[in-house]
Formats: C-alpha cells, sequence, structure tokens
C-alpha cells in the first residue's frame, strides 16, 4: 500500500491537474486575503469580537467585504472540485490504461491500491489546503498584527481536518463512480453533477426549503408552531445535502459568537446573551455534522469496495 | 507427490451467465517446463490464466500453483507467478525504468537490489538505452518487451505470458522465443497461451490444446503427434528413383511394418517403431534405388486443426 501511495503522490504532484487545482487554491487564497483586507473591521464590530470575546484572528476566514466571499467560502466551493479532480478517474485511468492487471497480478491486495490512491488523495488535499490557511494566516497576521490565540489555533486546526475530511467525502464518491464506469467521462461528470445538484440548486436556489415548504404548508398567518415545524423542516431537507453540513459545521467553528444551529425565535434571541461559545460546546454542536460527514465517506468507499472487489480484471 | 507441479487444476470451471467458458478443465504443468497452452479465440485461454492468477473467481474447481490454492492465496501464487497479459500497459508518465521499480517495489525489493535487477533485466530484453525514456513514447514491440522484463524483475518460479509475440517483428520474436527457451535453465517454469502455432511448436516441451473450455488433448509434442495423426504408429516415408510394385511386399515383409502406400515414387510406411534401417536394407537387397527416407515429422499445425476440426464437428 505505501508503494503505491509513494507513487500516486508522485503523479499527482508532477501532473499539470495539481498544477491548476493549486492555481485555484491560490486564487482563492488571494480573493480571500482581499476580502479580509477591505472587510475584516466591518466584520469584528458587527459580531462585537474586539469588544467582547477577541476571536480577532479568526476573522481572517470568515470576513467578506461587499461581493467578495470570505476564504471559508471559496474553499467550500474549491474543495470538492479538488476532491473529484483526485478522485475521477483513479481506477478507471489503470483499467484503460492497462496497468491494473499488471498491478494485480503484483503481491498486493487488491483493497490496498484502493487504499493508496485514497491516502495520497487525503495528502495531497491537506498539503493544498493547509498551504491555503498558512498562507492567508501569515498573510493576515502581517496585516493586521494581532496574532492568534491557542483556542483559535486549535479551531483553525479542526477546521483544516473538517475540510479534508469533506474533500474526502467528494473523493470518496468520485473513487465510486470511477470503479463503476469504464470511462473516465462518466466518473467525472456524474459527481460533478450531484455536487451542483446539491450545492446550487439544493442550497443555494433553495430546492430542498422548497420540497420542505411543499410539505409542511407555513405562512405569516399560520401558527407558531406550524412555523417551527416548517422551520426544522427546512433545515432537515438543507442537511441532506453534504455541503450544507459542512458550511453549518464551519461557521460553528470558526464563528465562535454563533449560537447553536437549531430554530430560535426572536423572542428567545432577545435573551441571548452575546458571547462565544467555548471550544468543547462548539465541538458538541458539529459533531453530528462531522459524523455524518465522514459515514458519508465511509458509504462512499464501502461501495467502492464491494463493486472493486468483485470485479474482474481483464486485460482488454 | 515426488514431482512438484507447476500447475495443477482439477474440475475448474468459469462461467459468464449461460455461456460456459472454461469447463471442468483437469492439466497439470511440471515443473521446469515450457508449457503452450493453445486454442481457438474464445477458448478460455486467458479466463483460465486469470483463475490461475486469482484475478478470477472459478465457478467450481481448484488451481494449484505450486501447492497454493490461486483462488484462497492469491498473494502468495502472485509471489511466485509473473504475469504478462495480452495488452500490456505502463505508465505513460514514468519512464521504463520508473515502471519497473514501482514494480519492484510492490514485491518488496529493496531499492538497491531493485536497481541491479533493473539493469539486469533491462539488458535481457534489449532496453538498455530506452531505459531512461518516458513509455508513452515505447513502441508496441517495446512495451511487449518491457512487459517482459516487468515479469522478468520479481525473478519468478512461474512465467505465464499470454499472447507475447502480438505485435512484434520477426527479429523481436525470434529474441523473444529464444528468451522463453532458456528460462527453463534458470528453474523457471513458463506457461505460454499462444495462437501462433510455429512460435510454440519451437519453444515448447508440452502443449494443452484448449477448445469451448475443455482440454482436448495434452502432453508432448512429438509424442502427440504420433498419437494423434497414426494412431501411435511412426510414418515412414521412402522415395524410390523407379519404383516397381514389387517392393512394397518386400517390405511389407519387414517385421513390423503394418501398412504400405504407394503415391507415385514414395512409398508411405507405417510402422509400429523407428524401422529405417531394416526398411533401407530391404530396399537395397531388392536392388531398387533408394533416393530418400524420412521418418514423418508430424507438425503443431497437423494435430491442431485435426483437434480443432473434431472439437467443431
Amino acid at each position: 500500500m505505501l508503494a503505491i501511495m509513494r507513487k500516486e503522490l508522485a503523479d499527482y504532484f508532477n501532473s499539470i491537474r495539481f498544477l491548476v487545482l493549486f492555481l485555484l487554491v491560490l486564487v482563492a487564497s488571494g480573493f480571500g486575503l482581499y476580502a479580509v483586507q477591505q472587510g475584516i473591521r466591518a466584520t469584528l464590530e458587527a459580531s462585537q469580537a474586539v469588544t467582547t470575546s477577541g476571536f480577532v484572528f479568526l476573522a481572517l476566514f470568515t470576513a467578506y467585504y461587499q461581493n467578495i466571499p470570505p476564504l471559508t467560502f471559496s474553499l467550500g466551493l474549491i474543495v470538492p472540485i479538488v476532491g473529484i479532480a483526485l478522485g475521477f478517474d483513479a481506477i478507471n485511468s489503470e483499467r484503460s490504461g492497462g496497468t491494473m492487471s499488471r498491478i494485480l497480478s503484483q503481491p498486493v491486495y487488491r483493497d490496498s491500491v484502493f487504499n493508496g490512491k485514497f491516502l495520497a488523495g487525503i495528502i495531497t488535499m491537506t498539503i493544498m489546503i493547509g498551504t491555503t490557511l498558512l498562507l492567508v494566516a501569515g498573510y493576515g497576521l502581517r496585516m493586521i498584527g494581532v496574532p492568534p490565540t491557542a483556542y483559535e489555533f486549535i479551531r483553525l486546526f479542526i477546521y483544516l481536518v473538517i475540510t479534508v475530511i469533506y474533500g474526502a467525502f467528494w473523493m470518496a464518491l468520485a473513487m465510486l463512480f470511477s470503479v463503476i464506469f469504464k470511462r473516465a467521462a462518466g466518473s467525472l461528470l456524474i459527481p460533478i453533477a450531484i455536487f451542483l445538484v446539491f450545492y446550487f440548486f439544493w442550497v443555494m436556489l433553495g430546492l430542498g426549503p422548497a420540497i420542505a415548504n411543499a410539505l409542511v404548508p407555513a405562512g405569516s398567518e399560520s401558527t407558531l408552531e406550524t412555523q417551527i415545524k416548517n422551520a426544522e423542516m427546512q433545515l432537515t431537507f438543507l442537511r441532506f445535502s453534504p455541503s450544507y453540513l459542512f458550511q453549518e459545521a464551519f461557521v460553528m467553528l470558526l464563528v465562535p459568537v454563533s449560537k447553536g444551529l437549531g430554530i430560535i425565535t426572536v423572542a428567545q434571541a432577545e435573551y441571548m446573551i452575546q458571547n462565544p461559545l467555548s471550544l468543547g460546546q462548539s465541538l458538541m454542536v458539529i459533531w453530528p455534522h462531522v459524523v455524518g460527514l465522514i459515514s458519508l465517506s465511509a458509504i462512499c468507499f464501502g461501495i467502492s469496495y464491494i463493486i472493486f472487489m468483485k470485479q474482474e480484471i481483464r486485460a482488454t | 507427490m515426488a514431482d512438484t507441479l507447476a500447475i495443477e487444476t482439477k474440475g475448474l470451471t468459469k462461467n459468464y451467465g449461460k455461456v460456459t467458458v472454461v469447463d471442468h478443465l483437469n492439466f497439470h504443468v511440471k515443473e521446469r517446463e515450457v508449457f503452450g497452452l493453445l486454442g481457438p479465440n474464445g477458448a478460455g485461454k486467458t479466463t483460465t490464466i486469470l483463475m490461475m492468477l486469482g484475478l478470477t473467481e472459478p465457478v467450481s474447481g481448484t488451481v494449484r500453483v505450486f501447492g497454493f490454492d490461486s483462488t484462497r492465496e492469491p498473494i502468495k501464487v502472485k509471489r511466485i507467478a509473473g504475469y504478462l497479459p495480452e495488452s500490456v500497459g505502463f505508465y505513460d508518465s514514468l519512464t521504463a525504468r520508473e515502471n519497473l521499480e514501482f514494480v519492484a517495489d510492490l514485491n518488496n525489493i529493496s531499492r538497491a537490489e531493485s536497481k541491479q535487477r533493473v539493469d539486469k533485466v533491462l539488458e535481457m530484453v534489449g532496453l538498455t538505452k530506452e531505459r531512461d525514456m518516458l513509455t508513452g513514447k515505447f513502441s508496441r514491440g517495446m512495451k511487449q518487451r518491457l512487459g517482459i522484463a516487468d515479469v522478468l524483475i520479481k525473478e519468478p518460479k512461474l512465467i505465464i505470458l499470454d499472447e507475447p509475440t502480438s505485435g512484434l517483428d520477426p527479429q523481436g520474436i525470434n529474441q523473444l522465443l529464444d528468451l522463453i527457451a532458456g528460462l527453463p535453465g534458470m528453474g523457471t517454469t513458463v506457461l505460454l497461451s499462444s495462437h501462433q502455432l510455429y512460435q510454440v511448436q519451437r519453444v515448447c516441451h508440452s502443449i494443452g490444446i484448449l477448445s469451448r473450455g475443455k482440454m482436448v488433448i495434452e502432453g508432448s509434442i512429438d509424442k502427440l503427434g504420433r498419437e494423434a495423426m497414426a494412431g501411435g504408429r511412426f510414418v515412414i516415408e521412402v522415395e524410390i528413383a523407379e519404383p516397381k510394385a514389387e517392393l512394397a511386399d518386400i517390405i511389407r515383409k519387414v517385421r513390423g511394418v503394418e501398412k504400405v502406400e504407394a503415391d507415385g515414387n514414395t512409398l508411405k510406411i507405417s510402422t509400429n517403431s523407428d524401422l529405417r534401417s531394416q526398411i533401407s536394407k530391404a530396399v537395397v537387397n531388392s536392388n531398387a534405388l533408394l533416393v530418400q527416407m524420412k521418418l514423418h515429422e508430424f507438425s503443431l499445425d497437423d494435430i491442431y486443426m485435426k483437434y480443432f476440426k473434431e472439437s467443431q464437428d
């Protein structure tokens, strides 16, 4: 497995694909930095962080300026694409290149081929995302001159881990289709289509909430009970999307002043105190999200495994 | 078992849906021999090979490679067996040497050892000059030769070659056949799947002909020829300058001669053993003019066509 991982890593780093993806990530961090430069003051004032909690450094990653999205938003868009790009031809390219039967006639287990590729992809993604975060952190530090506290550092690290898990899910999905489809075109397009559905249609264009509305209709004249039910249903449907899960998770992590993820009525909100959650509390809120993302990857992984193990490896 | 068998199959069966590709196949390959697996396209040769390596699971029956069950212990089998698929592929973005080093790495061969072996096998297949070239730029024949090197690098006890000569030029074929012929001397057993009869005949000690998933005949080439074509007899052809009718009768009287057929100047004599000296003596004693005399050798073509025809009927 290590041999395969080494080779795959070397392949990734030498490929044009990697270069393109890295440029994409660099552009994202550039955008993020610009957004920070323009908008960090406004963001901090809005969240009252300056006066109350002191999570200044984290704002580097969540600050936005008018139409320029924060770094976390760009990463949420780019990481799935990176994951899909790293995984979509993992198995079928070996098959069409005739190298699969050559590798599998060596004394290696089939799953180590799969695992080696997956591991190499995760390492590549970790390096990419880690570089981005360090880049922004470094430049941001120069810009704002406020060093991160230990808690901020831990939160950032967990954010890195969750982002890698999120990317790993998309890679596992792409690899699943690379096992099913003989051609790389199919295994590229279908994960991208799934991503588009769950990211743009489901969350951004509100397909998920729309379905919830249809199931539990609620208007301004309905009872509070129905309205809450409607809102909860909307949230449930939104959470079918891995992108939404990820989004909720990182917001809780990087914006400690945000309260839980449930429904809060206006009456309740009035009594809320604007102080940040502790790290443990934040983690507790997002724990189901993280578990959800991991199990999604595990499901993709499991299905790919079963199909791949049963497949016949013919040279032609 | 005193004699170790390199490959042994028992009742090996594989079907795809309702089509039975390999049908209760029983055969064995002895250690240090070159065994030719022959058969028309679709006879089940490649499927049989895949089952030997555990790349496909048989429906029933077993394959054993040096005593290891290929279905249950594929890793142990793959450690001692090298396989060259029909259309071998390499990573186009790696050089010949890197491709081989990767395979060595998969076989847990140490760095230093793998460097040595790479140089050695590349020299064996004549690719020393091209070792730092990207395999994406290799021609079909070069890839095929690199494939052989790829198999040799792990120094296997058993080498399985699936149509190794396809895509090679005549010179390349000759080199490859010489290489294969030399392998048993190094302690390696070779299983050669092919439908190039001439090549198989040149290097193989014994052959098996597959047709529709069944082994129609198996054994050493010269023995097979006699058994198949002449019912176990020897056929001696005698050419006479001016044939006389009574000569046939004289030859018939030689002990061991079973049948004499005259065909123009040639007499075809069936015997139960090699009676060339006795027959020549009889011919010369009868004052006939002997032009030439030879023991008829059956080519693989004859055997192949006969069995292939039979199994089609």
